[in-house]
């Protein structure tokens, strides 16, 4: 049981992430909820390539006696976590910019006073 | 945004070239470790956000001017799709890793299983980090360095 | 090997790889010239879209191209990235490059006196490579990052008017919404990754079982990427980002959310082609029913509108339904052999044909407006009227616009829609009867459009209006003759365009044996 305690995790903070998105009024605290989804779904694909009791894929001075690939934990997820957390850089330098741009015409941050048309 | 006080801006200049070092480590041997294009980059742009906080942005942005920032990350990212074409035009496919096996530069190739790294390996890869490492760098301190100078307060005096 | 072969050879990445190209360069060629910079933008859209049309010339004689990426040959297992282009991924290809070099002849005129121009171009070509990565890779993850890629770009330019703050509130609400749908598309690829331990389109499709989590990760993509390509009821970001970006930039916009829509359709019939006959009918069911609802609603929220970019847009949205009520029905017969060769074929035709008509029709209508806006600086139905006097080349491509999209001869939009409404009415009569009221309510709205923009007396303050300038009128040109060509010869279209695609779609099996040479089973 201990062993699903990733995945539990995962699904939590996805929910919350969509609490704060829907429910919520202020644009900044929309942006946050974004960030909380993408950390939920790198937590999901890290912890994809976990296998029980291995080591780092790395070559350089490996503890002796362990086999090679059968040892390692799966490189792959790790790659695809690094490419999301690159898109998730540039995603969140562009809406922060958009805000400082809506604040600067419209005043407010929130969005119940902003645009509106049918 | 304003600077912050004497003591500040003394210890970040002392601490500010260790960082940059560490980053450029980071960077340099993404082929062996842990790290390379992005993460490097990453570190050393933080680095440079410490000098932005610490002395203010109206001063940071006197000493950097914008064009500059624009033609280093245009030329960080022509390096590295310049260096995909070549493989196209040595003979194969796009992307192809031309530099392993010929002795240019970084070619040798390691025999398999755990061995003692050497910097001189893996061919293509250590290039391509330090042009990514170069854009990542520029692009993502240019992005705080416009953002703190666009909301600076006009109201200090 | 000659420089044609050795083109065509490496095709598929000198598609993605010269707009990138061209892209980082573009800062460095604006120092020059405003012109040059120009000049050098269509240079690269011109080679870009003669290598389209070189790959396209044999994708549609029968062979898939596979390119992969930093090796020469295949070896199982695939560890690397491919890109696979069949006939339904030049289809679309061609589709992108033409409303990209439309929009780029357009803004030399339309957007010249803005600055920070230098940007807009790189954007443009960025937003290019996306697209065209999107449509032409075999892998899952990489179609994740050029979606991402191309709604980072679109988000971008929505935004580029940033004096006005109501463009810069569209471009917010664009790219929560983006950013949303795609994560949920990564969560859908970790989930298929991490049961069978591929990434690659054809090795998922022959080792994908219709299992519990399987039937999660099918709603999650069909859901996230129909929620990029603006199907009801989420397609609430759509009238604000087509109406308020500028006019050039719309047009590119179209592209992209074809390409999402052709992300759901490699989805449902490539990589759980295998797995069809398991749920047969319910999964295409459920796009039939989403066509409908996006059909009515989009036309009728286009009756009640003022603002004549937001009106298109709502129009498009319609259109985008006649587009998933022509496929759905052929993916509710996918498993029927024999009723499949009568109705199905029929309905993926004028679905696929659609697609090319809706993107031109569409588009034109979006240049038509900017160039009112241009003329005028007016963008509300309210206050304009009488413009048929000054601007007579205009009018006359509005025309050749509302014919199109409302299906009536001789333009293109006749020949697609004939084939949606014969085919749907003989699976259920109420599909046809709602789609041909809905091509009557079209009909209705651009009417009234065109006669409170174009007809009545001449306004006094309209009265130094001029035409448009030429570059603008030679975009729009090349549309309209587009669409005119199409509607008179349209089974020349179909049989040598349209059919290689439908066949592409149907036989996945031959997509799945470029990679697997060993893989049976299938349609």
């Amino acid at each position: 049981m201990i062993f699903n305690f990733p995945f539990i995790a995962v699904i939590a903070l996805i929910l919350i992430g969509l609490y704060a998105i829907i429910f919520r009024k202020n644009l900044i605290k929309m942006v946050i909820g974004i960030t909380i989804i993408q950390s939920g779904v790198n937590l999901f694909l890290i912890t994809l390539g976990y296998r029980e009791g291995a080591v780092a894929p790395i070559f350089t001075s490996l503890p002796s006696g362990t086999e090679i690939p059968q040892g390692m934990v799966f490189p792959i997820p790790q790659a695809l976590t690094l490419t999301s957390i690159v898109i998730g850089v540039a995603v969140l330098a562009l809406m922060l910019s958009l805000i400082i741009h809506i604040y600067r015409h419209y005043g407010t941050l929130d969005v119940r006073k902003i645009g509106g048309e049918k | 945004m304003n600077g912050m006080s004497r003591i500040v801006k003394t210890i970040t200049s002392i601490v500010f070239p260790f960082i940059m070092i560490f980053g450029l480590y980071i960077i340099a041997h993404g082929h062996l470790t842990p790290g390379g294009g992005f993460q490097g980059g990453a570190v050393v742009a933080s680095g440079c956000a410490m000098i932005l906080v610490a002395y203010g942005s109206v001063w940071t942005m006197g000493k950097i001017k914008e064009k500059n920032l624009s033609i280093l990350e245009s030329i960080g990212a022509i390096c590295f799709i310049i260096l995909a074409i070549l493989g196209l035009g040595f003979g194969t496919v796009f992307f192809k890793n031309f530099l392993v096996g010929s002795n240019i530069i970084f070619g040798i190739v390691p025999s398999f299983g755990s061995t003692i790294s050497n910097i001189n390996t893996a061919g293509v890869i250590p290039l391509m980090n330090f042009a990514v490492g170069l854009k990542v760098i520029v692009g993502l301190f240019g992005i705080v360095l416009i953002m703190a100078y666009a909301s600076r307060r006009r109201d200090n005096k | 090997m000659n420089f044609v072969d050795f083109l065509l050879q490496h095709s598929p990445a000198l598609i993605v790889a010269i707009p990138l190209l061209g892209a980082f360069l573009t800062p460095l060629v604006s120092r020059i010239n405003n012109k040059v910079r120009n000049i050098f933008v269509i240079i690269i859209l011109l080679i870009t879209t003669s290598i389209v049309l070189l790959l396209a010339l044999d994708v549609f004689a029968g062979n898939i191209h596979t390119y992969i990426f930093g090796s020469k040959d295949l070896t199982l297992p695939i560890v690397r990235i491919l890109f696979e282009v069949d006939a339904m991924s030049a289809f679309m290809a061609i589709i992108g490059s033409i409303l990209l070099l439309v929009s780029v002849i357009y803004s030399w005129s339309f957007i010249e006196e803005n600055s920070g121009l230098d940007k807009y171009y790189t954007l443009v070509l960025l937003l290019a490579a996306g697209m065209f990565g999107m449509m032409l890779t075999g892998d899952m993850f990489n179609f994740f990052v050029f979606l991402e890629i191309t709604s980072i770009a679109s988000c971008a330019l929505i935004a580029f008017w940033t004096n006005k703050g109501k463009a810069v509130e569209a471009a917010f609400k664009y790219i929560v919404i983006s950013s949303l749908a795609a994560l949920f598309v990564l969560f859908a690829i970790a989930l298929l990754y991490g049961q069978y331990n591929a990434l690659n389109i054809a090795v998922l499709g022959s080792a994908i079982q219709f299992s519990y989590l399987d039937k999660i990760a099918l709603v999650l993509l069909v859901a996230a990427l129909a929620m990029k390509a603006g199907i009801v009821p989420m397609h609430m970001w759509l009238p604000d980002a087509y109406g308020r970006a500028p006019a050039s930039v719309t047009i590119i916009l179209v592209g992209a959310t074809q390409a999402s829509l052709y992300g759901v359709f490699r989805v449902c019939f490539t990589l759980y082609g295998n797995t069809i006959n398991l749920s047969p009918t319910s999964i295409g069911w459920i796009i039939v029913l989403l066509g409908l609802i996006t059909m009515l609603i989009g036309v009728s929220m286009a009756l009640i509108q003022s603002d004549f970019k937001r009106l298109i847009a709502f129009s498009a949205v319609a259109e985008i339904g006649f587009i998933f009520l022509g496929i759905g029905t052929g993916l509710t017969l996918f498993a029927n052999n024999q009723m499949f060769g009568l109705i199905g074929s029929t309905a993926m035709s004028g679905g696929i044909f659609h697609i090319i008509n809706d993107s031109l029709d569409v588009g034109l209508l979006f240049l038509v407006a900017g160039a009112v806006y241009y003329a005028t600086k007016e963008t509300s139905l309210d206050k304009m009227g009488g413009l048929a006097r000054n601007m007579k080349y205009t009018t006359i491509f509005f025309i050749i616009g509302l014919l199109a999209i409302s299906g009536i001869p001789p333009m293109n939009g006749f020949a697609s829609k004939l084939l949606i409404y014969e085919s749907t009415f003989q699976l259920n009569p109420i599909l046809a009867i709602v789609a041909i009221l809905s091509s009557i309510m079209l009909l209705a709205v651009f009417v009234k459009v065109f006669h409170s923009v174009f007809l009545g007396p001449a306004q006094p303050k309209f009265k130094d209006v001029k035409e448009v300038p030429k570059t603008m009128l030679f975009a729009m040109g090349i549309l309209a003759s587009i669409i005119i060509i199409f509607g008179l010869f349209p089974d020349l279209v179909i049989n040598n365009i349209v059919e290689p695609a439908v066949n592409a779609l149907i036989n996945y099996s031959e997509y799945i044996r470029q990679v697997i040479p060993t893989f049976t089973g299938g349609f």
